[in-house]
Order: C-alpha cells, then structure tokens, then sequence
C-alpha cells in the first residue's frame, strides 16, 4: 500500500528545489529585461526570437499544468478517453500553421484584435476582440491556479484550504513580479527553460516507466488494466468516460471540436507569432513547437497509463489533488522524494510561465486596445501603454489569485477545455472570415464574437459543469457549486462547443449579409497582400 | 505605380491596391489556398472520423491488433503521425513555392514606398 498522499515527500527538499527555479529564472529575466525600452519589447519581445526560440517558448506556453498534471490524471483514471484531450490539443495545431499564425504575424502589431479591427471599424471590433480576450484569458489563468492549489496540496502536505489559498497568493505574486520586470522578454525566457524542464523530466518519467516493462508498451497497458479492477479492460477502449449515454457521447464530439478549433483563437498564443521577426519564423515557430508538444503527448499517454499501473486508480483518487496528483504520484513511486521534488518543481515552474504568458497577453489586451486605441483613439505614446499594461497586470494578478482559490480542486485539463470552447467560438470564425471573406464586415465580425462569447459562456453556467451533476455512486457533488441541493442546469452537456462554435460561424455570416456596410476595398487590399507577402508588416527591434 | 501613386495622393492603398490586382499576386493567393484548404479538410476529416468512430463504434475500436495494442489506440497514435507529416510537407512546401514569391513582390512594395 501507497502510504497517504498528504505525507509523500519531504516538503523541504521540493520547496528548496522550487526555490532554486524561482531564483534561476529571476536572473535570467532581470539579464533579459535591460533592453526592455519600447512598447514593441514589452509586448512582443522586439520581435527579435528566432522560430526555434519562439517554437520552444510556444511548447512551454501551451504545455500547461492542464496537459502535463491533467491529461496523466485523465488517461489514468478514464483511460483511452483522456487521450482524446492530447490529440485534439495537437491536431489543433495545424489550423494555427496552414491558417493562422504567418498571416496574422504579417498583419498585427501587438494583440489579436489588431488582426480583426484591421479593416472593420475600429473602436467596436477591437473593444469586441478586447473584451473576448480577456474572458478567454480569465478562464485559462482560472485552470492553471486551481492546478497550484491541488499540486501545494499534495506536495506540501498542506490540505487545509487557507494554507492552500496562501500559496496560490505566492504563485500570484511571483507571476507579476516576472511580468512587471521582464516583460514579454523576460516571459519567454521562463516559457523556454521551463518547457526544456517539462520535457526532460516528462521524458526521463516516460522511459523510466517503459523501462519497468522491458519497453513493451502492450505489458505496460495490461498492468494497468490489471491495477483498475473497477474500470478493467475498458481502460484501453474508447467510451469510459464518454460511452454511456448518447448524451454522453455528443459532449465526447463537443470536447473534440472545442480541443482542435480552439488553439488558434487562443490570444496568448496568437501573440507569440509577434514575438518573431518575419512570417518565415512564424511558420518556424509551430514546426518546432508541434514536434516538442507531440512528442510530449506521447509522454502523457505513458505516464497516464504509467500511473494507473504503479500507482492505482484508488490511491490516485485518494490524493488531495485528485487525478491531477496522477503525475506527481507516479514520480513518487518511481524516484522517490527527490525525483517527486524535481517533478513538482518543475509542474510549479510550467504554471507559472503559462500564468506569466496570459498576464502578459491580458494586460497587453487591455493597455493597447482599450486603453490605447478605444479610449485614447490611438493618442498616447507606447510608454503611456506599458504603464498602463504594468498597472493592468497587478490587478490581474488581484482576480488571478481571487479566481484561483475559488477553482481549486477542479480537473485542470477539463477548465483549460472550456477556455478553448470559449476561444473557438468567439475568436476563430472572426479571425478566418476577416483573413479569407472579402465581403465580411463590422456587423457580422460584432455578432459572431459577442454570440460566440456569450453563449459559449451562457451555456457552461447552465450545463451540469456549475451546478446538479452528482456521482451516481456516491452521492457527492462533481459540480463547481458543491451543494447538491442547489441545481439549475438545463444545458445537458459539459462542453458547450458543439453548440457555440457552429453558431458563432452562422452568426459572422448572418451578421454581414444583413449588414448594409460594404467592403472598405483599400483596407482589404493592403490587408491581403501584407498577409500573403510581409509587406509592410511589423519589423524587429534593433538595439 | 510611382506616377499613379503622386496623381492619387494617397500612396499605401493605391499601391497594395494595384498590387492585389496584378497577376503575380492573383497567382500567389491562388497557389496558397490550393494547397492549405484542401489540406485543412483533409486533416479535419481524418481527425473526426477518429473522433467518430470513438464515440459511436466502440465495438471496432476495441478490437485487439496485438497484445493489448487495439485498434483505438493505433488511431490515435496515427493522428500523431498525419500532424508531423502534415507539418513536415507544409513547411517545405511553402519554403519552396510560397517564400521566394512573397519576398520578390514584398521588395517590389517596400521598394517603391522609399
């Protein structure tokens, strides 16, 4: 028998590893921030990464707690069906690299809405596009903070819930410290080293597993059909988790669309192609970071399967975190406290840096689109922004931490899912139809991302996500509003996004055609040829 | 395009203008959307029938290959498989036939705005 979660580990050894992180990644931001001086650095890093850089930083952006600490806990415990969240987050990547990321590189300066306001009517689709961004933003940041309290808990032994929320307030300030002194610079710098960490780490667990089962990946899953008595042989079938009902089976379909058309309307991630100096690096950027996030997920598959086999379906639940303690768990089994210590070092460090990235993103939104061009109308000086974007980021870091400690405890892969559901219904069929629709317009960009938004987000408040979903065996709430007396749900799915996303495209449509407004030819022609050429389009910062 | 460019008083959008109506570009946008829309299709198409045949034909899913090695998992692993191909052919692709284009018409307009 496992001994209980709360008292694995030496909580000195992981906090004095993490501490280490802390201070190396300090040094490294302070060294990148000294040639922090325009808007451009702060923002996009001078645009002076090469793809390489900017496709490593991109992996340790988009590798989240969700994908490392969530996925390993769903394989484990769902088995086949949280697979489903690695490929949909992969395959996604290719809307991102034939659609997206060189001709938004060309086009933008900044922030996503500069893409979309381009040749619509400024102040209403940038303040649209503004607004999206922060909600997407929210949700993601939402997800990665309840991952610091779940991983605090079982690494620290500390399961009170004021403890817990003390060290998310830690996680928040360190985050804004990163932001305010590096900048976008300094913030790439942490992505970069965390996601070689991240990798490292994922791949010495992978082939330390592996090498348990003499590296026959059919051993490895018969063990862990053999550990999960409850689930058995359905660990390795399609539909655990998803197969029971047809209800069950169309949220499976929802998460799907949600997981593959969701990256490419994520603005952090869309704000990294500004970080790189022409569209060419843009393309570099997401080869590189598809082969590193790939080449991750096929970790996943066998840490998740790895742990159900070492650790077991029942200690896994029995952990403070939950099916996110699944990695951390497993890395116990495997090295002991010290290889427990370097894995949670590093699954803090994966927070933070994505936590940096969306501050950054958010407080860019904020400062350069609102701020700058929706109230100020574009008058004010790019060191006006920054100051803005600093003092935004602090406040941030305020709702981050608030956020965070009301979502500790919830499956991190599943609330990064429903940030993607958000970002596919409100941003990408504006994004495409203003790249690719001649006759699009300012109507139906309004309608198809205040539509995506809202009913993207009307649909989680009522779907069994907040409120009445109750474990059939137990009794007990798996909603977010735990009193199970309480249930006002009618959306019968988890997923909002098979609903959202085919609405938001209809909408973009609807909107334009009913629109009288026509096509402003002049902005359309330079936005197609700086597209498809580079013309014109943002240079890097020389120093 | 130096002439027109004086005589309309507004230089950017004449230029981008003429630009975006002239063969060369007309061939580019062409030759961009030929290879990426289809390509988007396919790999869409391919991801749901993955997606599909997980949720509603399980019974196939499950079928055993060898060992504990069923058919589910082989598909998904295949999607791993079509993304780093996909990927692969793209970038070479465009390095070939969409770079060399772009930057000679890129010259051209920058060119011309000094």
């Amino acid at each position: 028998m496992l001994p209980l979660a709360t008292e694995i580990g030496n909580p000195t050894v992981n906090i004095a590893i993490f501490a280490l992180f802390v201070v190396a990644t300090l040094a490294i931001v302070i060294r990148a921030s000294r040639n922090n001086r325009t808007a451009a650095d702060y923002y996009a890093g001078g645009r002076s990464f090469t793809g390489p850089q900017n496709g490593i930083a991109i992996a340790g952006d988009y590798l989240s707690a969700a994908s490392f600490l969530g996925i390993a806990g769903a394989i484990a415990l769902n088995g086949y069906d949280g697979f489903l969240y690695s490929i949909g987050f992969l395959v996604a990547w290719l809307v991102a690299l034939l659609l997206v990321a060189e001709l938004i590189r060309n086009t933008g300066r900044f922030t996503m809405a500069d893409v979309l306001s381009f040749r619509l009517k400024q102040r209403p689709v940038r303040m649209a596009a503004a607004i999206s961004t922060l909600v997407v933003s929210f949700f993601y940041l939402l997800a990665q903070m309840a991952g610091a309290g779940g991983l605090v808990a079982l690494l620290l032994g500390i399961s009170g819930r004021a403890g817990q929320s003390l060290v998310i307030a830690v996680v928040g300030l360190l985050m804004v410290t990163y932001v305010l002194v590096g900048g976008m610079k300094g913030t790439t710098w942490v992505q970069i080293v965390k996601a070689v960490l991240l990798v490292i780490g994922a791949g010495i667990m992978t082939l330390w597993v592996l090498a348990k089962y003499a590296f026959n990946l059919s051993d490895l899953l018969g063990a862990a059909v053999d550990k999960s008595p409850a689930a058995g042989e359905k660990l390795l079938n399609p539909g655990l988790q998803y197969g029971a009902t047809g209800i069950s089976k169309l949220d499976f379909i929802s998460l799907a669309l949600a997981l593959v058309l969701g990256t490419a309307g994520l603005p952090h991630v869309l704000m990294r192609f500004y970080t790189v100096p022409s569209s060419k690096e843009a393309r570099r950027s997401v080869s590189w970071a598809i082969w590193i996030i790939g080449i991750f997920y096929l970790f996943t598959l066998v840490l998740g399967y790895g742990a159900a086999a070492l650790v077991g379906p029942d200690a896994i639940r029995a952990a403070p975190g939950k099916a996110n303690s699944a990695a951390p768990l497993l890395a116990y089994e495997l090295g002991g406290e010290l290889l427990l210590g370097v894995i949670s070092a590093v699954a803090f460090a994966t927070i933070l840096a994505v936590v940096a990235g969306l501050t950054i993103t958010a407080s860019a939104s904020f400062a350069h689109d609102i701020y700058g061009q929706v109230i100020k109308k574009g008058q004010v000086s790019g060191d006006g922004e920054v100051r803005v974007a600093r003092i935004t980021v602090l406040v941030i870091g305020v709702v981050a931490i608030i956020g965070g400690i009301f979502a500790n405890g919830q499956n991190i892969a599943f609330l990064v899912a429903l940030a993607f559901a958000v970002a596919a219904s409100a941003n990408l069929p504006t994004i495409l139809y203003s790249l690719f629709w001649r006759r699009f317009n300012t109507r139906g960009a309004l309608w198809s991302i205040y539509g995506g938004l809202s009913s993207a987000i009307i649909l989680i408040a009522f779907s069994p996500v907040v409120s009445g979903k109750v474990d059939a065996k137990t009794g007990a709430s798996l909603s977010m509003i735990t009193d199970t007396s309480i249930d006002f749900h009618w959306f019968p799915l988890d997923n909002p996004g098979i609903v959202s996303i085919p609405l938001a495209f209809v909408l973009g449509i609807v909107g334009t055609l009913t629109s009288k407004e026509g096509t402003n030819i002049d902005k359309f022609a330079e936005m197609e040829v700086r597209s498809l050429t580079g013309a014109g389009a943002e240079k890097a910062v020389q120093h | 395009m130096s002439e027109t460019r004086r005589a309309d008083g507004d230089p950017e959008l004449t230029t981008y203008r003429d630009v975006q109506l002239s063969p060369d570009f007309s061939e580019l946008r062409r030759r961009f959307r030929r290879f990426v829309f289809p390509m988007t299709g396919l790999f869409l198409a391919w991801y749901f029938l993955y997606v599909l045949l997980a949720a509603y034909a399980p019974d196939f899913m499950s079928h055993k290959v060898a060992g504990n090695i069923n058919v589910a998992l082989l598909f998904g692993l295949g999607q791993f498989v079509s993304t780093f191909a996909i990927t692969m052919i793209y970038v070479r692709w465009a390095d070939k036939e969409i770079d060399p284009a772009a930057e000679k018409m890129r010259h051209l307009i920058e060119g011309e705005h000094q």
